[in-house]
């Protein structure tokens, strides 16, 4: 289980977070939505120490997570990030298999590459992907090897950071299905950015509302649109009037 | 004092209290780095990487820089000496002149340009597509991964770029003096062997070996804290050799004057 509790965090004059309380369950699927820049992917790097918050605290199962031994928490953890964030000097399989080449869950290299087809084939690419490099990849491809990274050394928790951002409908469309077959099939506890309701309906147990730096709802994907707040309503229906402000 | 002086010194004061905080970051970056050599994981393979890349790619550039100047430099000691009746100091000034001085400041340069704007630039990119959090959030820590295999390099592969520095210019000259200036081949090579000493020697091996770490150091403390995007990047590389080149040319002097004014 993730808890958050009170975090803050500002960039100079910029309140990001302005105390933000939040439980995700253990093996449950929670998205965060909210409008660009209300700070959700600050506020899942914070879990990670990519940033540092202000104040508050984040457990993770009941340990404050500036209580533990970093290199066995962050083996808990995968991350899919927004774009990408594959590392362009190596091969596709040695993206996959960069943790298992390295560190505590070091396997011989015939093993991780192995592993790494496996993966790749799970998110529906060939095995001939692995030699290739990310630059030859298109978008999708790229996305996909991001996901074969995040489970490669099978993590209890992955990190979803705007999945669908730069992909056509169809392709967002698969990449949403391959993360809810992902995390149902390994029983993950997951946690996904987004502001693309396609994504929302697919992937989401539950679904928490991040405005003005708190937590604006937080409820069942089924009860979101009957949630009664309008601010869910207006972002839930894309409207341009209510109560979040928008500039014209 | 009046409101515009006041304006003045504060501006002034406020310049020096970024450049003292700049100064306390680099030292730091520095330390951290050092403390990584120290510690394991090794990452083996990043390093000979580095080391390929720093040293081995490095030789064209810096042979081809160091034979046209100890070329050049013969010509104008030749020019210089005939002056007062001494043309015949060619080997001597040409050796002493490139292993105590132009050998390690044109590998530094050269290493700057060549060395510190490519980690800088490929860090920065990193940084702004987020393969650096990537990196942390596999268990691996940049400091570890990416800074200390490439200062380790360049720590290594600075003396020994140094030394074909010193040959080849020494070689630049004595082509020109021999083929040119009229120089005896045999005469040549003892005056520079006779004239040139262990101090020397070692004194350009040590400045090889803080260039490499200054050039280094520089591209990934600027690579790592660079700012957003493609101006960001642009900003670090820029910024990097900048401050790798002053670094070195500083650092020449003093190791200069530690090494000769004694």
């Amino acid at each position: 289980m993730i808890t958050f509790e009170n975090i803050f965090k500002s960039f100079g004059h910029n309140h990001v977070l302005r105390g933000v309380n939040l439980k995700v369950e253990r093996g449950e699927s929670m998205v965060i939505i909210g409008g660009s820049g209300t700070g959700k992917s600050v506020l899942i790097k914070t879990v990670l120490g990519l940033i540092q918050p202000d104040s508050g605290q984040i457990l993770v199962d009941g340990q404050d997570i500036t209580q533990v031994k970093r290199d066995a928490f962050l083996s808990r953890f995968g991350m899919l990030f927004q774009g990408g964030a594959l590392f362009d000097s190596m091969p596709v399989w040695q993206n996959v298999a960069f943790r298992l080449q390295r560190g505590a869950l070091k396997r011989p290299m015939a093993e991780a590459r192995e592993i790494a087809i496996e993966k790749l084939r799970r998110v529906g690419l060939a095995p001939d992907v692995a030699d290739r490099f990310p630059a030859e990849l298109s978008g999708g491809m790229q996305k996909r090897v991001g996901l074969a990274r995040a489970i490669a050394a099978e993590p209890e928790i992955i990190f979803f950071d705007e999945p669908t951002t730069g992909l056509d409908p169809i392709m967002s469309g698969v990449i949403n299905e391959l993360i809810r077959e992902i995390v149902v099939e390994m029983g993950v506890t997951a946690v996904t950015i987004t502001h693309d309701m396609t994504s929302v309906d697919t992937i989401a147990d539950k679904v928490a509302m991040l405005h003005r730096g708190t937590i604006q709802w937080c409820g069942a994907h089924t009860d979101m649109a009957q949630s009664g707040d309008p601010h869910v309503d207006q972002f839930v229906n894309g409207h341009a009037e209510g109560p979040i402000e928008t500039l014209r | 004092m009046s409101a515009q002086m006041i304006l003045i010194v504060r501006a002034l004061g406020r310049s020096c209290i970024d450049a003292i905080f700049a100064l306390g970051r680099f030292v730091l970056f520095a330390l951290a780095t050092l403390s990584h050599v120290f510690r394991p994981p090794f990452y083996f393979r990043e390093f000979f990487s580095a080391l390929l890349n720093v040293g081995y790619l490095s030789l064209p550039v810096v042979g081809l820089t160091a034979l046209f100047t100890g070329a050049a430099l013969a010509l104008q000691i030749y020019s210089g000496g005939s002056r007062f009746n001494a043309p015949e100091v060619v080997p001597q000034i040409v050796a002493i002149g490139m292993v105590r001085e132009l050998g390690p400041v044109l590998v530094g340069l050269m290493i700057a340009a060549r060395v510190t704007s490519s980690i800088a630039a490929e860090m920065a990119t990193m940084k702004v597509t987020e393969q650096i959090d990537a990196l942390v959030t596999l268990s691996t820590a940049p400091m570890k991964y990416l800074v200390m295999p490439r200062v380790l390099a360049g720590l290594m592969a600075g003396p020994v770029l140094v030394a074909v520095a010193d040959s080849i210019g020494i070689f630049g000259g004595f082509i020109v003096a021999t083929q040119t200036l009229s120089f005896n081949p045999a005469n040549y090579i003892i005056n520079t062997m006779n004239f040139l000493t262990t101090a020397d020697i070692l004194s350009s091996m040590a400045k090889g070996m803080a260039f490499g770490t200054i050039a280094t150091l520089m591209g990934c403390y600027y690579g790592l804290n660079s700012g957003h995007g493609a101006q960001g990047v642009g900003v670090a590389t820029k910024a990097s050799v900048q401050a790798a080149a002053v670094l070195i040319l500083a650092a020449n002097f003093l190791l200069t004057a530690v090494f000769f004014t004694a």
